[in-house]
């Protein structure tokens, strides 16, 4: 079997197909509510923000930075895109971008979608955002809540992967040697994800800090 | 809104797409080739051995259960245009392009639908 390493996601067949299916629903069901509830996040003010912020996430999501010798990671994205437009809309952004590699990179599988979009849209957009709303209100610090948001929702994500193999995973390797694994390596991964995040999330917030929904989401409740 | 403000504005939006081109489109070149975390994750108890060109795994690992993707021959499969060497940028940038208009279709169409009700 060949084995192509340019792929970032997980591919068909490495989670059976019952599981699949389950996560597919799963996928389905969140986004259409994410779809529903973005109306109160996406006005014609922030609609580019969003736009361009799936653009990013993709042309980012290309750049494999290493982090052990022979072992690489690349952004997920969901920390940044709840930041800064909001985690309905965010999760919208992160699952297009994953349609859009799958259908036309051919990079990660189709009936892994479900599994994908769970792990890395909606695991990881909702730890994400959880982290960071409650790190700014604490410390009004954005660029710190937005690298330690990313952490947790990178590693997040990771452990929505082992959780899955623990349902369906077709393979007989150890379950702990997995989550072990996938644990260490995104903590790594969770560093370089904090820094692209925590960059990105203050140089707009510098730049229109209107437009910043975590921004704006606090000011709202600080004037409620 | 000032003219100055408003030109402010567009330099933003413009800056940030000028920004997301040259990453899909020229820092791409630099990335590591090596798997990622979910990929070495899939990899561990493998090796991975050329036979004839192509990669093929020895031993026992998850990854032996990937399947091939059902788009494998797809024109911009792997980020290569018809597989070619060296077009990995200019397939991102049709990348950014692709997404970004579903997006922002489904977006602007979520926005209007919320200024209907």
């Amino acid at each position: 079997m060949t084995q192509q390493f340019v792929a970032m996601h997980m591919s068909d067949g490495i989670i059976n197909a019952p599981t699949s299916v389950i996560f597919g629903v799963l996928a389905v069901a969140a986004l259409g509510f994410c779809g529903w509830r973005a109306r109160s996040e996406l006005d014609e003010r922030t609609v580019p923000l969003a736009g361009l912020v799936a653009a990013f996430i993709f042309a980012v999501q290309m750049v494999n930075f290493p982090i052990l010798p022979g072992v690489s990671g690349h952004l997920l994205g969901g920390a940044l895109a709840a930041i800064l437009v909001g985690p309905f809309t965010g999760a919208l952004c992160v699952s297009i971008v994953l349609v859009v590699q799958s259908l036309l990179f051919a990079d990660g599988g189709i009936t892994a979608l479900g599994t994908n979009i769970t792990n890395m849209s909606l695991i990881g957009v909702a730890a994400g955002y959880a982290t960071a709303a409650i790190t700014y209100t604490f410390t009004k610090q954005l660029g710190a809540s937005a690298f330690v948001a990313a952490v947790i929702g990178t590693v997040a994500a990771a452990m929505g992967f082992v959780i899955e193999y623990a349902i369906g995973g077709a393979s007989s390797a150890s379950l702990a040697a997995v989550a072990g694994y996938m644990f260490g390596t995104h903590v790594l991964i969770g560093v370089g994800e904090g820094v692209i995040t925590a960059l990105t999330v203050v140089a707009v917030a510098r730049a229109r800090p209107d437009l910043v929904y975590l921004l704006r989401n606090s000011r709202k409740e600080a004037l409620a | 809104m000032t003219m100055n403000a408003a030109g402010r504005g567009k330099t933003f939006w413009i800056g940030f797409l000028v920004i997301i081109v040259l990453i899909a489109g020229g820092v791409s070149y630099l990335a590591s080739s090596s798997p990622d975390g979910l990929d070495s994750a899939t990899l561990q108890g493998c090796e991975v051995i050329e036979v004839d060109g192509t990669e093929v795994l020895t031993g026992s690992c998850i990854a032996q259960h990937a399947d091939d993707h059902a788009l494998a021959a797809s024109p911009l499969a792997d980020y290569a245009i018809v597989g070619k060497d060296g077009t990995g940028g200019l397939a991102g940038v049709i990348g950014v392009i692709v997404t970004l208009a579903i997006a922002g279709g489904l977006f602007w169409l979520i926005a209007r639908r919320r200024s209907d009700t």
